[in-house]
């Protein structure tokens, strides 16, 4: 029994230790990408165009990853890419998380008119195609990284607010909330000390999961152009534009969406990871 | 305060909720009758036994009386004050004074929460001082080692849990305490341990009980009087001796009936 319980939680280390190991050293990345970028990611040469990685004939020293079309070095931009996509990822995803969140629990918790008004709006909200939706959003109030976190987070906090608000009204069901009320305890106090606690977990695992998707949606809109500018190097505008040439550089689409997988494969094992880890319930 | 001191006094009680299974599309759900008409007191003291089968409306009362529920109509005293409709900011002082133990440990324990700090929240939030010096003596009265504190609930049996649930119920020495089918959960030995600790509780703190069973058999070990419900009415009220006795209703009757004996010739008028 003792050693059963050994290997499972093991087993669970490796993968808490493999995507956060993942993620500590994209943060490294991006904080210090100007300075271990081999080469400057906006500088175009068109003699050294689509140069392939450094395993293969043609091959030039010094592009590890292969050029782009325009000569631009990829392993430089995916560098440099980890930044926007960390913000993204972070910002939107607490944003989002925040929001959520909180609109979740006041609807399960205090239910009557409150769930009833959120719970319409969430309605509402769902019945817009999301991708069109954020299309639609970034057109209107224009490019930029302020406009795709905006997106993400009008998009996406029906999610939370869905999933808080049912774990929300399961926990307040249990005795401990009547408990707490005959001890006294005030309505908002059994909110925030009793059911939040209780909720964390999933927000926790949900939240690593909103990163990662908010990762997709920037490269969704950086595919349809409607991201940072083209200059600025995004994984999702290094996709779009290796689509182009995927015959003649399948690495300039290949790389980038390694990296990216990778991301958000970690930010939800990560998530998951927390959850079995520090959750006491579980352990 | 004198024996004859009724803790509560419960008159003319009614409860109807909305019964939303039979709401038609508009207008508004019918009312179910749920508590007709129920009259008594509770005195300083005495452990009143509330039994009747499922359905019968003996935790709704329960529930009312500690105002999970506001009641439809009646009125209810404790401790000569009207609490019947008293909003809950002004019920509030008042809570520590009536506890209740709940049927489920599990549910009733928050399972984030170590077992010290389950036991405690009561006291801190009535403002009680020496904290953590009256959650150890709640846990030696209910005979759990103090070390128990640090734990969650989930690490413990169902009675060690239930054991918790009791001291947290009576941590801040309250004057009435509702002990909702509290054993229910429980496998025959660990019942029988934790009613034994109830029954010296009540001997040793003087604690004034509340407790709903449909199980007759655990009344008569532990309550002076009975209250025997159905269909939200009572149909019988008298000291648990003569209701084993002599009860008077055939439902009481019913209810002796199917009492599982270890000896099925025992009759129970002989002791």
């Amino acid at each position: 029994m003792r050693e059963h319980r050994k290997k499972t939680k093991q087993r669970l280390g490796i993968r808490l230790w493999l995507s956060g190991g993942w993620l500590l050293v994209l943060i490294a990345i991006a904080l210090l990408a100007p300075w271990i970028s081999p080469k400057n990611p906006l500088e175009q040469d068109l003699f050294a165009a689509r140069l392939p990685p450094f395993w293969m004939a043609g091959a030039e020293p010094g592009f590890w990853l292969g050029t782009d079309s325009l000569g631009r070095d990829v392993l430089s931009r995916i560098l440099e890419g980890s930044r926007i996509a960390l913000l993204v990822a972070f910002i939107a995803g607490t944003a989002t998380c925040l929001i959520g969140a909180t609109l979740g629990m006041i609807a399960g918790f205090y239910r009557g008119w409150a769930d009833r008004i959120i719970s319409r709006f969430v309605d509402i909200w769902m019945a817009f195609p999301p991708v069109l939706f954020a299309i639609l959003l970034v057109a209107v109030i224009g490019t930029g990284l302020t406009s795709i976190i905006i997106a993400i987070v009008v998009i996406d906090w029906t999610r939370f607010c869905r999933v808080v608000r049912a774990e929300a009204m399961t926990q307040g069901q249990m005795d401990y909330v009547a408990s707490a009320q005959v001890a006294g305890q005030k309505r908002f106090g059994i909110m925030i000390a009793e059911i939040l606690p209780n909720v964390i977990p999933t927000i926790v695992a949900l939240l690593t999961l909103e990163m990662g998707i908010a990762i997709i949606v920037e490269t969704i809109l950086s595919f349809v152009n409607l991201s940072i500018s083209s200059d600025a190097p995004t994984w999702g505008g290094m996709i779009a534009e290796g689509r182009t040439s995927i015959y003649q550089a399948w690495w300039v689409l290949i790389f980038p969406l390694i990296v990216l997988f990778l991301t958000v494969l970690s930010f939800s094992q990560f998530g998951e990871g927390l959850k079995d880890r520090y959750d006491p319930v579980l352990r | 305060m004198s024996i004859d001191c009724p803790v509560y006094q419960v008159q003319n009680l009614h409860l109807s909720l909305a019964d939303m299974t039979q709401k038609s599309f508009f207008g508004s759900a019918p009312q179910i009758n749920i508590l007709k008409d129920i009259s008594f007191d509770i005195m300083k003291g005495e452990v009143l036994g509330i039994v009747g089968g499922s359905g019968s409306g003996k935790s709704t009362l329960g529930r009312t009386m500690i105002r999970l529920l506001e009641p439809s109509q009646g009125r209810i005293f404790f401790e000569g004050q009207d609490i019947t409709h008293l909003p809950e900011e002004n019920l509030r002082p008042l809570r520590h004074r009536f506890q209740m133990i709940f049927q489920d440990p599990m549910s009733s324990l928050n399972p984030r929460r170590k077992v010290g700090r389950i036991i405690e929240g009561p006291l801190k939030l009535h403002g009680f001082d020496r904290i953590s010096e009256r959650m150890a003596e709640a846990l030696d009265l209910v005979g759990l080692p103090r070390s128990f504190q640090g734990r969650y609930p989930h690490e413990l049996s169902g009675g060690q849990r239930q054991r918790v649930g009791i001291a947290r119920a009576i941590a801040t020495r309250p004057d009435f305490i509702l002990a909702d089918e509290i054993v229910s959960g429980l496998d025959v030995s660990s019942q029988a341990q934790v009613l034994n600790l109830l029954a010296d509780l009540v001997r040793e703190l003087g604690l004034t009980l509340a407790f709903i069973s449909h199980d007759l058999a655990v009344i008569r070990r532990l309550c002076s009087r009975v209250l025997v419900l159905k269909h939200g009415q009572i149909v019988e009220l008298s000291t648990t001796e003569r209701l084993f006795e002599a009860p008077s209703s055939d439902y009481t009757r019913e209810l002796l009936n199917a009492i599982p004996l270890p000896d099925p010739d025992q009759i129970w008028a002989t002791n």
